[in-house]
């Protein structure tokens, strides 16, 4: 070695401490330029300016609220008659991701190195799952919408296709860190690839499977929400009935606000106490597909 | 334990889990055919609309040429899918139509439709000449066989053939004869522009010549497929995504920090800034876009502003969370050497909680370029307000066929680019700071 006095050292030490905050410097202001000018463009394009639209940002609340402050006592009538929509769009969710978790999980374990039975079909599957994942709901759900008719079976289906290219992913990732050695013993007892999946590796990732399939769950209610907006059935579509209704159904509007709230708040509370329950109570960090 | 008493425990087990085998599936099973019920999927045969799907299949890959005769002065026009854009000028036309005093359509395999003074013929192989006569009183049409086929529709008014070549229809003030062919066409440019129809070799050659501005201009703004257009709005999307992204990992940070146990002692605001949280999720993406595009009009400002609140509630919780673990060591550390509170933060904790934030942040940028797609489609802006306004001609489906493509393409990129920033950012950050 060189003679390293401290002196050296520390120069060394300070230029390079220099050299990273002028690049973390020129990062910020590239960024901070970026949101900026991408403000400024969305600003410029949108019908209704920001500063504009500010003080009127609440008036639309506003009259939500007071009209169905006024007539309150309707309220409660109000979820009566739309409960059978919120009950289609939980049911649209639960079948989606129920049959979306089915085909995943058969995904994911022909995706899967060491498990799948074909090995040359896990690139081309793990392309299918990407493209899967990458087509946003509401592309599937109008374009079938045009060929079924409007209802809950293409909202389902729509969201089922993005579900199977979301879970398929994480559940091979789960399967990748399943011990092998229950698929080696049941293999060595003539075990068939079925078998040997069902019993070696389903019991392992279960748990995990199911946890993620809860949290895919949340996101699929708000989904299904949103596909209703656009015409496929259940609580969102009665909503869009309502707000182009303007004046007047307002506090029905309200009361479908109010339903969609508490809908999706009771399942993020109640599915993640349940994750935290099948991870024995170790809070993990929440995964986001 | 007694080998009895563990025996009868296993044998239990073994009861039990054969009892979850078993109901389980059966449980998934009674699940479905209650949605089998109430979604009515029996009756979803007879509401398939074929003839959509027919059209939806065949216009995504084909398109088709329009050569359209009006019988009350004789004029011929020749137009892709019929519309103005993809008219052939006046005296011009593909070389399957022989323009003149009478107009001769090839449309393949000896099918010829003849526009004549007055009468309109049809010549197809293997069945004979049908002759019909549009004028005031109807449609007059004489068929070779007395027994009509299933393929022609005929009736005072109107007569529509269907083969496989193509389809003739007359009624009394028009004839129109469509011609299917494979592709996408005028894709790169439209009949107006001399480059229509070059090969590439010949496109080359012409760039080379220093016309590479004009053609580009000529693509570009393609009345057609308008792809200056089109890769707006795309950037339109992008940008919803990333200003809502971004805008909101900047404001859930100090929200961030009130919500955490050990950097907000005060229960009441630690209380207080959670239940923001869960107001901004709960309320959803859909409220909040219904409710900024009641303030702001539809465009990207509203989509950009409805991810950030949604996400803004999503980052604040998970954010806290993150602050919560961090370690209590380094703080202390910064502490000791007589660091000022946000000395303390910006060295003892930030570090620590970049690279968390940092790839939670990178993995919602994909998924809200998907979102952004949502949300434009329900606000109007970007690439789903395109998306929207060809599904709902109900013809355009090669340009819904294009669009979807675009925006798979798209979401995945941002999926490659936010995966490489973040092993970029977060390797980078290993050095200390």
């Amino acid at each position: 070695m060189a003679e390293l006095s401290t002196s050296a050292i520390q120069t060394d030490y300070m230029a390079q401490v220099r050299q990273k905050r002028i690049m973390n410097t020129i990062l910020l202001v590239v960024f901070i330029a970026l949101m900026l000018g991408g403000f400024a463009t969305a600003n410029d394009r949108n019908a209704g300016g920001f500063w504009n639209g500010l003080p009127m940002l609440l008036d639309f609340p506003a009259d939500v609220i007071s009209e169905a402050y006024s007539r309150a006592e309707l309220l409660p009538g109000y979820f009566v008659k739309y409960f059978p929509s919120l009950i289609e769009t939980i049911n649209i969710a639960a079948a989606s991701t129920l049959l979306g978790g089915l085909l995943g999980l058969v995904m994911s374990l022909l995706v899967t190195r060491g498990l799948a039975p074909v090995p040359w079909l896990i690139g081309p599957l793990r392309r299918v799952l990407d493209v899967l994942r990458a087509v946003p709901e509401i592309v599937i759900a109008l374009v079938l919408i045009f060929l079924l008719g409007g209802g809950p079976v293409p909202a389902m289906i729509a969201i089922a296709l993005h579900t199977v290219g979301a879970l398929g992913k994480l559940f091979s990732e789960v399967n990748e860190n399943a011990s092998l050695k229950p698929v080696e013993g049941l293999e060595s007892v003539g075990a068939g690839w079925t078998q040997r999946m069902w019993l070696g590796v389903i019991p392992q990732v279960a748990p995990n499977y199911l946890s993620y399939g809860l949290l895919r769950f949340e996101i699929n209610i708000r989904a299904s929400a949103i596909l209703g907006f656009v015409g496929a059935g259940g609580i969102g579509y009665d909503l869009r009935n309502t707000m182009s209704w303007g004046q007047g159904k307002f506090d029905e509007a309200a009361a479908i606000f109010l339903l969609l709230f508490f809908t999706i708040v009771v399942v993020d509370q109640s599915s993640s106490y349940l994750r935290n329950r099948l991870t024995h109570g170790s809070a993990k960090g929440e995964i986001h597909a | 334990m007694s080998m009895a008493s563990l025996q009868a425990s296993t044998a239990t087990n073994f009861q039990r889990k054969r009892l979850m085998g078993f109901t389980v599936p059966a449980v998934i099973l009674i699940y479905f055919a209650y949605i089998f019920v109430v979604f009515d999927m029996s009756g979803l045969a007879e509401r398939v609309s074929i003839e959509n799907t027919r059209t939806l299949v065949s216009d995504a890959y084909s398109y088709k040429t329009h050569v359209t005769r009006d019988n009350r002065d004789g004029g011929v026009s020749i137009a892709i899918e019929g519309e103005r854009k993809g008219r052939y000028a006046e005296g011009t036309a593909p070389e399957w139509v022989a323009l003149g005093t009478e107009t001769l359509v090839d449309l393949g395999d000896d099918h010829i439709v003849t526009f004549g003074e007055t009468q309109v013929t049809y010549d197809i192989p293997g069945y004979g000449m049908i002759v019909t006569e549009p004028g005031r009183t109807g449609v007059n049409a004489t068929f070779p066989t007395d027994e009509i086929p299933e393929w022609i529709n005929a009736s005072k008014n109107r007569v529509s053939i269907t083969t496989d070549a193509g389809r003739l229809t007359v009624t009394r003030n028009r004839s129109e004869v469509f011609r299917y062919a494979m592709g996408w066409e005028l894709f790169f440019f439209t009949l107006d522009s001399p480059y229509h129809g070059m090969g590439f070799g010949t496109l080359l050659s012409h760039a080379a010549n220093g016309e590479a501005g004009a053609i580009w201009s000529d693509f570009w703004a393609n009345k057609m497929w308008r792809h200056a257009d089109v890769a707006w709005a795309l950037f339109e999307t992008i940008l919803m995504a990333f200003l809502g992204t971004f805008g909101a990992a900047i404001i859930a940070l100090p929200l961030g920090f009130l919500a955490a146990k050990n950097f907000t002692p005060l229960g009441g605001v630690r209380f207080a800034a959670r239940r923001v949280f869960d107001f901004l999720r709960g309320v959803d993406g859909l409220i909040w876009t219904i409710v900024l595009s009641r303030a702001f009009g539809p465009g990207p400002m509203t989509g950009s502003l409805a991810i950030l609140l949604t996400d803004t509630g999503s980052f604040g919780k998970m954010f806290s969370e993150a602050l919560e673990n961090v370690d209590g060591k380094q703080i202390e550390g910064i502490t000791s050497t007589g660091a000022k509170p946000l000395q303390r933060y910006r060295f003892g904790v930030i570090p620590q909680i970049t690279p968390v934030l940092l790839s939670q942040v990178l993995y919602y940028l994909e998924s809200n370029t998907r979102s952004a797609t949502i949300i434009g489609a329900i606000t109007g802006g970007g690439i789903g307000l395109l998306l929207t306004q060809a599904i709902s001609t109900q013809k355009d489906w090669e340009e819904v066929t294009y669009y979807i493509v675009l925006i798979i393409v798209m979401v995945m990129m941002m999926d490659t680019f936010s995966g490489w920033l973040r092993s970029k950012l977060i390797k980078g950050d290993e050095g200390g700071h």
